[in-house]
């Protein structure tokens, strides 16, 4: 089967600033594909790459194996919803999700029937007549989602489609995209500086940093087995250790990350299983979060290491700042980091 | 919740007013008061024997305006005048506009900027007593139409009646020409604000949903400049209904609606007339308003 995208060795360069170097990836149809990095990293610029504002300077763009390098944006069966949703202003909600068949020359009757098609999956049936500016950043959101589907795209590109809503209707969202995915069967594609966002909404990850990809793999691999320090730390903040201080813990000089929750404390002179990693420390201090707490403890190197506990360890065991500590972890927990 | 920085209470009360108090006095007398004396004085009719303005309200000087040919002549000549010069405003301001404000790098965009704005540093009298000279029967234009080998063209235009004549200086072409000039750069700067204002993303999901440049250009950019284009036209539609220099010093003799105020109020004294005369623009462009209202001109304000 042909994959729904195909970027082949694209680069895009903005005067001597590098913001895609080489990338390469297929995307499969129906997938559920995420663009995860920092800002500036090239995820913005790859998603605009595909959805044809802006041109590779080398490389190539296949969408259902047909090169659409250089097509215009109006010539490719993709559709975008915008990070400001760039609802258009001047028409009512139902115009505006109805847009994509009127400048296809689709007959009024059957515009009308289909926009009200889409506004009913978005649940916003009731609201075609008012103007943009009279809902919520929600709605306008699903609007905006309905506007881009109703051309029945391959693909739906979505740039940061959750970044401007709060975090309550953020989670309430995630799971309708994911629901209105498997319902349609649509490729979709998303970019987003939210990690969380990324491994609970997507098939697969692909972790931009200075215009490469990182690591391309399923979130779950992501999270248990990332290749690199960048991935590590950005994706669920593991603890990075260098390859120095990996020899004084382990005797190895192999950098490694280690998760904030497979790190145990007990108090200094405590016995721990054989074969565990253990070290001394310092708690620098705990942040309580309800169902877990968080502490920093700083080695006898310097070095600092986050430590993550729920809740009920952490309410056997309460701990300050200032006191010293034990800690140990499963040398196989420990995942081995390329340099 | 109220913001404690403008919640006001004694002394600040008394500094706030002290502030306001002299543009409110501006605009409250100076300007819309003296408005009011002019609508009034349209009320007012002049004795033919003594010719003192009686001061008693009365439709007869109304009468006098709108009964008259030859005054009904003046205001449908000022009116087509002042549409003319509006349309055609509006399709040379448009690309320039557009380009201004969505294709220019910034550098060039200042110089635009400039170079609209340049002409309005000069004197007002100057530039159209050198548009007289420039469209005079030896002047550059006839000089540049013969070097353009369009002499024939320019002939069989002024050939046209009514608007033609003897020459461009002295035909309604000539004048035509001379007040799209002066009045362009208040149609180009509001579009191009409008213009400015689209955000590109409107235009990126226009094009990303399947629309051709042409479909986006009359479906997104055309609507979301309008209020740019209500606000120029305006402009040029008022600035041509009351001005009175450039038809009494370029262009054919038929008089115009600021030319009538103007000697009215003056020469021939005839206050109420004067005011009766000044308040037809008022009245047309209260129409346009409404009109572009009805429209969906500033729908997307």
């Amino acid at each position: 089967m042909t994959a729904a995208i195909v970027l082949d060795a694209v680069s895009r360069a903005f005067g001597t600033v590098v913001a895609l170097d080489r990338v390469s990836l297929e995307i499969a149809a129906g997938e559920f594909f995420a663009l995860l990095g920092p800002s500036g990293s090239g995820k913005t610029t790859c998603l605009r790459i595909v959805a044809g504002f802006d041109e590779p300077d080398s490389g190539r763009v296949l969408l259902d194996g047909v090169d659409v390098t250089h097509a215009p944006p109006f010539r490719r069966d993709v559709n975008t919803v915008f990070q400001d949703y760039a609802l258009f202003p001047h028409m009512t909600v139902a115009d505006n999700v109805a847009y994509g068949l009127k400048v296809r020359g689709v007959a009024a009757a059957e515009r009308s029937r289909r926009a009200r098609e889409m506004l009913d999956l978005v649940r916003l049936g009731e609201h075609g007549v008012r103007r943009p500016h009279q809902l919520s950043g929600g709605q306008r959101q699903r609007v905006a989602l309905a506007r881009a589907l109703i051309n029945r795209p391959k693909v739906l590109l979505l740039d940061e489609p959750l970044g401007a809503l709060d975090l309550k209707l953020r989670e309430e969202m995630q799971a309708e995209l994911k629901g209105l995915q498997q319902q349609l069967g649509i490729t979709f594609v998303f970019v987003t500086h939210d990690q969380g966002e990324a491994l609970s909404m997507a098939d697969r990850v692909a972790v931009f940093s200075q215009g490469r990809i990182e690591q391309l793999d399923t979130p779950r691999a992501l999270y248990n087995r990332p290749r690199t320090a960048f991935v590590a730390s950005f994706v669920g903040s593991a603890n990075v250790v260098n390859a120095e201080v990996a020899r004084e813990l382990t005797g190895r000089p192999q950098a490694f990350a280690i998760r904030p929750e497979l790190i145990e404390l007990a108090p200094v002179d405590t016995a721990v299983d054989d074969g565990a990693v253990r070290c001394t420390g310092t708690v620098l201090d705990v942040l309580y979060h309800g169902a877990s707490s968080r502490c920093r403890v700083r080695l006898g190197n310097g070095t600092t290491l986050a430590v993550a506990r729920p809740e009920h360890v952490a309410a056997r065991q309460d701990l300050a700042a200032g006191a010293p500590v034990l800690l140990a972890w499963r040398p196989e927990h420990a995942v081995p980091l390329q340099d | 919740m109220r913001d404690r920085a403008y919640s006001m209470q004694g002394r600040s009360v008394f500094y706030f007013t002290l502030l306001l108090a002299p543009p409110l006095l501006w605009l409250g007398i100076v300007y819309l008061g003296s408005l009011f004396t002019l609508l009034l004085q349209s009320f007012y009719a002049i004795d033919e024997f003594t010719a003192r303005v009686v001061p008693k309200v009365t439709l007869a000087t109304y009468e006098v305006l709108l009964t008259r040919p030859a005054h009904v002549d003046i205001i449908l000549r000022t009116v087509a005048m002042a549409v003319a010069v509006t349309i055609a405003s509006a399709f040379i301001a448009f690309p320039v506009a557009l380009y201004m404000a969505r294709y220019a790098g910034p550098r060039l965009k200042a110089l635009f900027y400039v170079g609209v704005m340049l002409p309005m540093w000069t004197s007002y009298l100057v530039k159209v007593y050198a548009w007289r000279l420039m469209l005079a029967k030896q002047g550059i234009a006839s000089w540049g139409f013969d070097q353009l080998g369009l002499t024939g063209t320019l002939d069989r235009m002024l050939a046209v009646p009514v608007v033609g004549g003897p020459s461009l200086a002295s035909s309604y072409l000539g004048m035509f020409a001379v007040f799209v000039y002066m009045w362009l750069p208040f149609m180009i700067l509001p579009l191009a604000a409008a213009l400015e204002r689209v955000p590109a993303s409107l235009l990126q999901a226009s094009a990303d949903l399947g629309a051709t440049p042409n479909q986006t250009f009359r479906h997104v950019v055309l609507p979301l400049a309008l209020p740019g284009l209500a606000a120029g036209s305006i402009f040029t539609f008022s600035l041509t209904l009351g001005d009175y220099i450039i038809p009494s010093v370029v262009g054919a003799p038929g008089y115009f609606i600021g030319m009538m105020v103007y000697q009215q109020q003056g020469t021939a004294g005839n206050l109420p007339l004067a005011a009766a005369f000044s308040v037809v623009p008022i009245v047309l462009i209260g129409l346009y308003l409404a009109l572009a209202k009805r429209l969906g001109a500033f729908d997307a304000l």
